[in-house]
């Protein structure tokens, strides 16, 4: 370090630029018993940051249910890892990057694949398939097109340049998301059993090596930039978001898992967030151990950098490991094998501090502890009187459109729920040749080759839903991804979480993420699928106010014997449609209600937890005897938008479209009963030869079950309500987001 | 029949082309780095896709340059077969085994999707399993994937019968909509003039197995199988 940087002054304003409050300063100092220099500032700084330290979230996340029979791994490492049989285990996890693509779109997006998949290489499990959750301002904006285009290319260079699938997603459009897109990045991974590996560091006098691209002063604070407010003056952090280089990564990715693989290592760990600050001190603080590195063995990208910059660069594609004794040189062969970077920086310590020196000199001594231990605080909440509003909007006061066909037409034309090819045809999601259901089902479906097992995956969020009731909001969140996993015939095995809100600060803002914290509990246990690990991201203010509370669910589900595996599309003329569930009336909190009649408001759908699982058992024993043709989860947009995608969607793998004759059932609200978004609904189809069995099995499980008619001809008919060629609703849904793109 | 299949820093579809040749079509498969010269005596090589070094500079630029692309290179000049899938279609191209370039997408977006190709030349050792005609559907993924050659080239190409594939639509019509990166004369895959060395950009490797959705990929590897080799 510099001299004169060591004896910088650091006086108020410097605490309050590093984002700590006064109290937290008074802690240090009462940690340290001295004053912190401008170094041990920094560290303190980023990893007391809401992004690392998780001090505003933490109280409430420990309520979540995380434990389970076939959990390997909980909350608390790189990633969470689930057992799913025959000595394989699946590792996954959800990640924000929503400040940086906010203001470098496609950096900002690259970055955020990048540090998700290093997450799941660094516990020694293969990343096999990617998913992504992506939120912006309505698209008749210019500039939301500009962050959309480039948020999606950054997405596909990334993943493409890995040569892992990405397989599936969800984007929606709306004006809360304006000047705050929210970029949610999940990655899977597939591990044996004995591979795993822990971010950990132990045994006295081991070699502590940086691996992987040099460093330099790109993304310095990342952190703690993306734990305050974006506001005009945000463009000016541009340097606090970093460059990707996908290569350097794929490079990194097979030299780390050479290196798990070969057994070299005690522990391992990515430099993300925090870079190498964060990854030195979580690994000494989870060993129960100490470090100690030197800065000037580190590779550096430019001269001059002080040990203050080297600790918070978060330039990408670097690692962290601790190499068994005796191994060292093996580490840096197969380094050298991949062209990569290696320098042995530091050794393991039993002194529980992590202490940096720059050339044998001390520059910055603090407990490892201390700085994975960030305060906690219990924010204030309030509700906020807009809800008791919502609770009161009188659905009658809505009248009903006589043109109800042009309402579907409408609908599906809107860019949330048309479909995404023109996002999804430039992920590579084929790539590794386990992609048996790519994009437009419910699910994405992954096999594991050599054995018979398969993966169901999907991310979904609803943000909307949580802004007007969020406890109900986060129940059907979760149950919306179970019942998509459902669909395609797998069981739900564990779920890993995003949770984008404002401000938790602002004691409105908090009061939602209690509420959705609480219902994302409550649905998790009543269906017993843990929360594996996840990822909170707050301060997601526009000028205007706080983003949508809106907390992201990425699900995966098993399959004991992939080629059971349902898709969501009519298969052949004849083939009967069954409703699975009750279809209701109320078009409170719909997309409808926002498309057409321009509120977003109303009752969000109750949910029952109970009534919602018999329906995913059902739907998987049907799937599981090979009674069904198709199956379909109801959400976005109604009955009838899920009867249209029941058939057109057939064309994203190569199957023709075919229209249905269909009855409307139930009574009450036209509009309700076509776009209403009621829950736990499912529109499912067998040949006619099982349909006894159909209704058998939705008995045994007590789902109410309606046939409401037969899949054939090239119209798609619903009553006496609608009646329109297939050919044109698919040409409206299909091209609707191209069209806004060309 | 014995495969090698070349490993570039970058190199992504290098295991699923070791895989349907191991596990689907039952043939043996060495993997060799490009740091290596020795093919390890196969008789078809296989170029696989990916991002050989980043694809910075230009796809496939910088792998022809490796140590193995020279072994490579003489394996094809004795008559070795040597197939180039996507970013190995690319480097063969580089690398001047094949004739033309791979410029980037008409549409200047990555595509990743199925599409349908028509065979139109049987007298190759990749195409001799297909009927003349034959419409194979094989999915594309590349941002790089428009084939490129001048007048004069493209005479040549025509002249000699090297136009091996093309795409068209689910019937066999060679139309612009189903061509889907704007390849001159729809070409979607090509062989030298003594036919042991072809390139294609979609990909044979992701479509040898129906719960894939297309087992199409299985006549180019059953051709290879079925040829006659022998490195002179």
């Amino acid at each position: 370090m510099s001299p004169t940087m060591m004896d910088i002054e650091i006086t108020p304003k410097i605490i309050a630029e590093h984002g700590l409050k006064p109290d937290e300063y008074d802690r240090i100092c009462k940690i340290l018993g001295r004053k912190p220099n401008m170094t041990e500032l920094g560290l303190y700084s980023v990893m007391w940051s809401e992004h690392c330290g998780y001090k505003h979230s933490r109280a409430l996340l420990k309520t979540l249910p995380t434990k389970g029979p076939k959990v390997l791994q909980g909350p608390g490492e790189n990633a969470g890892i689930v057992d799913i049989g025959e000595g394989w285990a699946v590792a996954f996890k959800v990640e924000s990057h929503n400040h940086p693509s906010a203001i470098e779109p496609y950096q900002g997006a690259a970055t955020g694949v990048g540090g998700i998949l290093r997450d799941i290489f660094t516990m020694g499990a293969r990343p096999i398939a990617s998913l992504n959750s992506l939120r912006f301002g309505p698209l008749t904006d210019p500039k939301v097109k500009r962050l959309f285009a480039g948020v999606v290319h950054g997405i596909a260079d990334y993943g493409n340049c890995m040569g892992i699938p990405t397989v599936a997603g969800e984007v929606v459009f709306d004006e809360n998301y304006s000047e705050n897109c929210l970029v949610n990045a999940m990655s899977v991974g597939l591990v044996r059993h004995e591979q795993i590996i822990r971010g950990r560091a132990t045994g006295v006098g081991n070699p502590v090596i940086y691996i992987g691209a040099t460093t330099g002063r790109d993304g310095i604070h990342g952190a703690t930039f993306a734990s305050t407010e974006i506001t005009n003056e945000s463009t000016e952090k541009r340097s606090a978001v970093q460059v990707a280089d996908p290569f350097m990564e794929k490079l990194l990715m097979e030299a780390t898992l050479e290196l798990i693989h070969g057994d070299l290592l005690v522990g391992i760990q990515d430099m993300g967030a925090a870079g190498l600050t964060c990854s030195t001190c979580e690994m000494a603080s989870r060993g129960g151990a100490g470090i100690e590195i030197d800065v000037a063995k580190v590779p550096q990208r430019e001269k001059g950098m002080t040990p203050y910059e080297i600790l918070l660069s978060e330039s990408q594609e670097r690692m962290l490991l601790v190499a068994k004794p005796g191994n060292e040189q093996k580490v840096h062969d197969i380094l050298a094998k991949w062209d990569l970077h290696a320098a042995t920086i530091g050794i393991v310590t039993d002194t529980g501090r992590m202490v940096v020196k720059e050339n044998g000199k001390v520059v910055a001594d603090v407990p490892a502890d201390s700085l994975t231990e960030a305060p906690i605080y219990h924010p204030a909440k309030s509700e906020p009187a807009i809800l008791q509003k919502h609770r009161d909007f009188d659905e009658k006061s809505v009248l009903i459109p006589k043109d109800l066909p042009d309402v579907l037409l409408k609908l599906l034309s809107d860019p949330t729920i048309a479909s995404k090819r023109w996002v999804y045809r430039q992920y590579d999601h084929m790539v590794r040749s386990n992609t048996l259901i790519r994009p437009g089902s419910d699910a994405a479906v992954i096999r594991v080759k050599g054995t018979k097992l398969g993966l169901a995956m999907c991310i979904d969020g609803l943000g909307s839903y949580c802004s007007l009731d969020p406890y109900e909001g986060a129940k059907i969140v979760v149950a919306e991804a179970a019942r998509n996993i459902a669909c395609s015939g797998a069981e739900p095995i564990g779920m890993t979480d995003c949770l984008n809100f404002g401000s938790p600060e602002k004691p409105e803002v908090f009061y939602y993420f209690d509420r959705v914290v609480s219902g994302l509990g409550d649905a998790s246990r009543a269906f017993g699928i843990p929360i594996t690990g996840g990822n909170v991201s707050l301060y997601n203010e526009n000028p205007s106010g706080a983003i949508d509370p809106t907390p992201i669910v990425g699900m995966m589900g098993l399959f004991q014997n992939v080629d059971i595996a349902v898709t969501q599309w009519f298969k052949d003329e004849g083939d009967l449609v069954y409703l699975l569930g009750n279809i209701g009336d109320s078009i409170g909190a719909s997309r409808y209600l926002q498309i057409q009649h321009g509120k977003k408001t109303g009752l969000c759908p109750k949910l029952d937890l109970g009534v919602e699982l018999a329906l995913h058992k059902a739907l998987r024993e049907l799937a599981e005897s090979k009674i069904l043709q198709s199956a379909h989860d109801s959400s976005d947009g109604g009955f009838a938008v899920t009867l249209a995608e029941c058939c057109m969607t057939g064309l994203t793998h190569e199957a023709p479209m075919l229209g249905a004759k269909l009855s409307l059932p139930g009574s009450g609200r036209l509009d309700g009963r076509l776009f209403g978004e009621a829950q736990s609904r499912a529109v499912v189809s067998c040949n006619p030869g099982q349909a006894a069995q159909l209704e058998a099995v939705a008995k045994k499980y007590g789902v109410p079950i309606e046939k409401i008619g037969q899949a054939g001809g090239d119209s798609l008919v619903i009553g006496s309500e609608i009646n329109l060629p297939v050919s044109k609703l698919a040409d409206l849904f299909f091209t609707s987001i191209e069209k806004i793109m060309a | 029949m014995k495969f090698s299949v070349t490993v570039f820093p970058g190199s992504n579809c290098d295991h699923d082309c070791e895989y349907v040749v191991r596990n689907v079509m039952g043939q043996p498969v060495e993997m060799v780095w490009h740091k290596e010269t020795d093919l390890r005596n196969p008789d078809c090589v296989v170029v696989p896709g990916g991002f050989s070094y980043g694809d910075y500079l230009r796809t496939g630029a910088i792998a022809r340059f490796s140590p193995v692309m020279k072994s490579v290179a003489d394996f094809a000049a004795k008559g070795g077969l040597v197939i180039g899938i996507c970013n190995g279609f690319q480097i063969l191209c580089e690398a001047g085994l094949l004739p033309g370039a791979l410029l980037r997408n008409k549409g200047l977006q990555f595509i990743c999707q199925n599409v349908y190709i028509k065979v139109e030349q049987t007298d190759t050792p990749y195409t001799n399993a297909c009927k003349p005609g034959q419409v194979l559907k094989i999915p594309i993924a590349h941002g790089e994937g428009n084939y490129f050659i001048d007048p004069e080239g493209l005479k040549k190409l025509k002249d000699n019968r090297q136009i091996v594939v093309r795409y068209c639509d689910i019937k066999g019509n060679l139309t612009p909509e189903s061509n889907p990166n704007g390849s001159l004369d729809n070409i979607a895959g090509i062989c030298n003039e003594k036919r042991n060395v072809f390139g294609l950009m979609p990909h044979p490797d992701r479509s040898a197995e129906d719960i894939l959705g297309s087992h199409d990929g299985q006549f180019i590897w059953n051709s290879i199988l079925a040829a006659k080799v022998g490195v002179s």
